[in-house]
């Protein structure tokens, strides 16, 4: 089962070459259920990959707090795992030793090692694949690769930046929907980055959008569609979201989404009284 | 190297009927060039236009290889020459490698060590020959010292831009997987710069038999510089040139092994 995460007044911010700071993230709060699959979705520069990083530990925040189930981060861990959008795969690794990479750092004996790439291998359709080298691998069976290495050390958190940006269209589709479908069969807690308003309300039980300027959240959207209904993203309720994110993702539409805003934190406020 | 056309062509020629005419052609255009080389080499003196004298033909020294060969002679200079060239190389490689490593890892070593290394580098190995000469002796210790020493830069300089410049991502992908820094540095930047390691060996290779046959040149009792050396004072030219063609063998085939060490080591890369 995956695990709560609170982040509570986080910023950061950079010294430039030429001087000053730029402040990447001003302030961010928000709460993730155990099991949740949270979308943030935010133009480029808006602090996305930032906030990511330091939920992973990679970068510590200059303020605030990051907490998963109630521990604060303080660096990278094996409860957290992390797909990039550029793989990241080790090219001197087959797909069974890229996948048996972080099982070795967690130390788990060479046998069991074997057994469980192949589980994952197998969880992400590759089971074939296992002794190519990334450089024999298409960029989606790549990124299933990386999904399956990030999986295979059973972290209770997924992280995800931008996984699927860099594939075409119909492989996007694809690891979209096994994306989902992994997300139904384990009960990781996700959270997922992505600067597609389409992908954000296909894949997120919740959606937070993001702005530049200092990087924050604006809205926080509760996607509560009929999953089961045939091409999703046709449907009136996906187009009727789809629109709402994409007004305020645009400046000349901030009158309009302030009232959107306004209208989403009610509903929210409702649904979280309602989980509770 | 094939290139990936001539890899495409054996692959759908190696069922179809044109087959072994394929591989014949191939095999020719590969050899044509040597061929006709030797050719010349054996046409242009017995046609006088070159003087024997300084340029016996190919069969000549063909005759005194074979001759040095059966007596021996041949085989206990080559062993003189490869022994120090392969010690050389492999002491090279054994310090080059792992300081290279550590100096392109810990930034800070490479700050202080780098100006140092910028002067060595741009000193020639063979400036120094005769300081070595003075520190080590006319023996088998400075002419091994001096193929190290042109080895080293080559190796030691590629494995640090190799160790620098892995690619940060794979370094946050290790880190996001809580990889100790020792865990890291072996796991991690080690593999991920042995295909310049390698640039570098490969290199250094073709220096160790460069730099140890002007050693030898310049004093030694056995060994194939100082065969041509020797073979010129004594004017028995045949002789020099069957020496300077039993170098360049063994400078191909050294750079083969080291080509194919690579390839079993870097087989990950793909032939991109």
């Amino acid at each position: 089962m995956g695990a709560a995460i609170s982040v509570r007044n986080v910023s950061k911010s950079y010294s430039l070459n030429q001087g000053g700071r730029f402040v990447a993230l001003g302030n961010v709060s928000f709460e993730v259920r155990p099991g949740e699959f949270l979308v943030l979705v935010g133009p480029s520069g808006c602090g996305k990959t930032t906030l990511l990083d330091l939920i992973d530990g990679l970068s510590l925040a200059d303020g605030g707090s990051i907490l998963i189930d109630c521990v604060p981060v303080k660096g990278p861990g094996l409860d957290r795992g992390i797909v990039f959008q550029q793989y990241a795969l080790f090219p001197w690794k087959t797909a069974k030793g890229n996948i048996e990479f972080g099982l070795e750092a967690r130390g788990v004996p060479k046998a069991e090692r074997a057994a469980r790439a192949a589980h994952f291998l197998d969880l992400v359709d590759l089971a074939d694949f296992g002794d190519r080298y990334p450089h024999q691998l298409s960029g989606g069976m790549k990124q299933r690769i990386a999904i399956a290495r990030a999986l295979s050390y059973d972290p209770e958190v997924l992280l995800m930046d931008e996984p699927f940006a860099a594939l075409d269209a119909q492989t996007r589709e694809r690891l979209q929907d096994e994306t989902l479908r992994i997300w139904r069969q384990t009960g990781k807690t996700i959270v997922f980055i992505t600067h597609s308003i389409d992908e954000a309300v296909y894949l997120g039980q919740r959606v937070l959008v993001m702005a530049a300027g200092p990087g924050r959240i604006v809205a926080d959207i509760a996607i509560d569609i009929d999953r089961g209904a045939d091409d999703l993203r046709a449907t009136p309720e996906f187009v009727a979201l789809r629109h709402r994110i994409w007004q305020l993702f645009h400046p000349e539409a901030t009158a309009a989404a302030r009232v959107v805003r306004d209208g989403v934190r009610q509903s929210t406020a409702s649904e979280e009284s309602r989980a509770s | 190297m094939s290139t990936s056309v001539d890899r495409l062509v054996e692959a759908s020629g190696s069922s179809g009927p044109g087959h072994f005419a394929r591989r014949a052609a191939r095999l020719l255009r590969g050899t044509v060039a040597i061929f006709a080389f030797l050719a010349a080499w054996e046409i242009l003196p017995r046609l006088g236009l070159v003087d024997t004298t300084f340029l016996p033909p190919f069969s000549t020294a063909l005759s005194a290889f074979v001759e040095m060969a059966r007596s021996g002679e041949l085989v206990e200079h080559l062993a003189a020459s490869a022994g120090r060239a392969f010690s050389g190389l492999i002491l090279a490689v054994a310090v080059g490698v792992p300081l290279g490593l550590v100096i392109g890892w810990y930034r800070s070593v490479a700050e202080i060590l780098n100006p140092l290394l910028e002067l060595f580098r741009n000193t020639a190995p063979l400036a120094l020959l005769p300081v070595f000469v003075l520190m080590l002796g006319m023996g088998e210790v400075s002419k091994v010292a001096m193929v190290f020493y042109a080895c080293l830069w080559p190796i030691l300089l590629n494995t640090v831009s190799g160790a620098r410049e892995v690619d940060p991502l794979l370094i946050r992908s290790a880190r996001s997987m809580a990889l100790s820094q020792t865990r890291l540095f072996t796991r991690v930047v080690v593999p991920a710069s042995l295909p310049s390691i390698f640039t570098g060996i490969r290199i250094a290779g073709a220096y160790s038999i460069l730099v140890l046959i002007a050693a030898e040149m310049v004093g030694a009792k056995a060994g194939l510089g100082y065969l041509v050396n020797y073979a010129q004072f004594t004017f028995e030219i045949p002789k020099m040139y069957a020496g300077i063609v039993t170098l360049s063998l063994l400078g191909l085939v050294l750079n083969e092994v080291l080509v194919l060490a690579e390839r079993r080591l870097t087989a990950w890369k793909g032939d991109a």
